[in-house]
């Protein structure tokens, strides 16, 4: 499998350990992501939102979760067989986790690039497929591990803290 | 900063979500574009977005994004799901006859001045 980590400098170790946290979640949320399902993709991402939002958390940090969330949860749906989204959240940050069935990304540095899209037109007559989806969730999220290769399942994990 | 009810009575606008209290909607500026993932990572709170898509995931964009209100352009009007979830997630949805074109430059002339 390849790994793709975007972390900033020097942070490395501190936020690796953030990903595989032994302490439990304080709420832990599942949710199915069927293929093609464009209609109900969002459904966890909104609900995620809103739990937030109740908690208090900051209205700019609570868009960025709710991009990133939501483009991932369309990547499960527009790109593979469908999948599952897991969000962790402790008193500091979020953990979103999503893991599809395949099949796979194959490269995924060219799938960072912004603009570069696989989508089919059933995705594109959405309005999805603009290549933005991944640097979107890059750019809102405060690190990113994508684990994939070609025919294989995908893990798209990212983490936001609330301070 | 200028109020949503003034820049429709500017571009002919109806209002599909009537259950909302529109009149607390200011703006400061519009984003234009109908490719989805674009709106998500470059539209800011305070805009309205002016599209010709207006199918169910608009209005999820919209509430992840922060936007307060969907201006259809030239006529298309949202169907009974769409807005029924725009009233649910607290997002204006509004129509104008007019093209795109016309809708930015109206909304830019009112809050330049």
């Amino acid at each position: 499998m390849a790994d793709y980590w975007n972390i900033a400098p020097g942070m490395e170790n501190a936020l690796k350990e953030c990903f595989s946290r032994e302490v439990e979640a304080d709420v832990t949320l599942e949710f199915v992501i069927p293929e093609k399902d464009f209609n109900n993709a969002g459904k966890g991402s909104s609900e995620v939102k809103n739990l937030l939002k109740r908690l208090g958390v900051d209205s700019e940090i609570l868009r960025r979760i709710a991009v990133a969330s939501y483009e991932a949860e369309i990547n499960v749906a527009a790109h593979s067989v469908g999948g599952k989204m897991t969000s962790l959240i402790y008193d500091d940050m979020i953990h979103i986790k999503f893991e599809d069935n395949g099949p796979g990304i194959a490269d995924i540095k060219q799938a960072m690039v912004p603009g570069y899209s696989t989508a089919d037109d059933l995705v594109r007559e959405f309005g999805f497929g603009a290549g933005l989806g991944l640097p979107n969730i890059e750019k809102n999220s405060d690190a990113l591990h994508i684990s994939s290769e070609a025919g294989q399942a995908t893990l798209v994990e990212f983490l936001i803290f609330f301070s | 900063m200028i109020k949503l009810t003034d820049y429709m009575k500017a571009i002919d606008a109806v209002n599909f979500t009537p259950a909302l209290d529109i009149g607390v909607i200011e703006l400061e500026g519009a984003y234009v574009c109908d490719m989805l993932s674009d709106v998500m990572g470059s539209a800011k709170p305070k805009q309205a977005w002016i599209t010709i898509m207006k199918h169910l995931n608009v209005v999820a964009v919209a509430s992840m994004t922060g936007i307060p209100v969907i201006v259809f352009a030239k006529g298309n009007q949202p169907d009974d799901t769409v807005i029924d979830k725009a009233t649910e997630e607290g997002i204006a949805l509004i129509s104008s006859p007019h093209e795109t074109f016309v809708l930015a430059g109206k909304l830019y002339q009112m809050v330049k001045s």
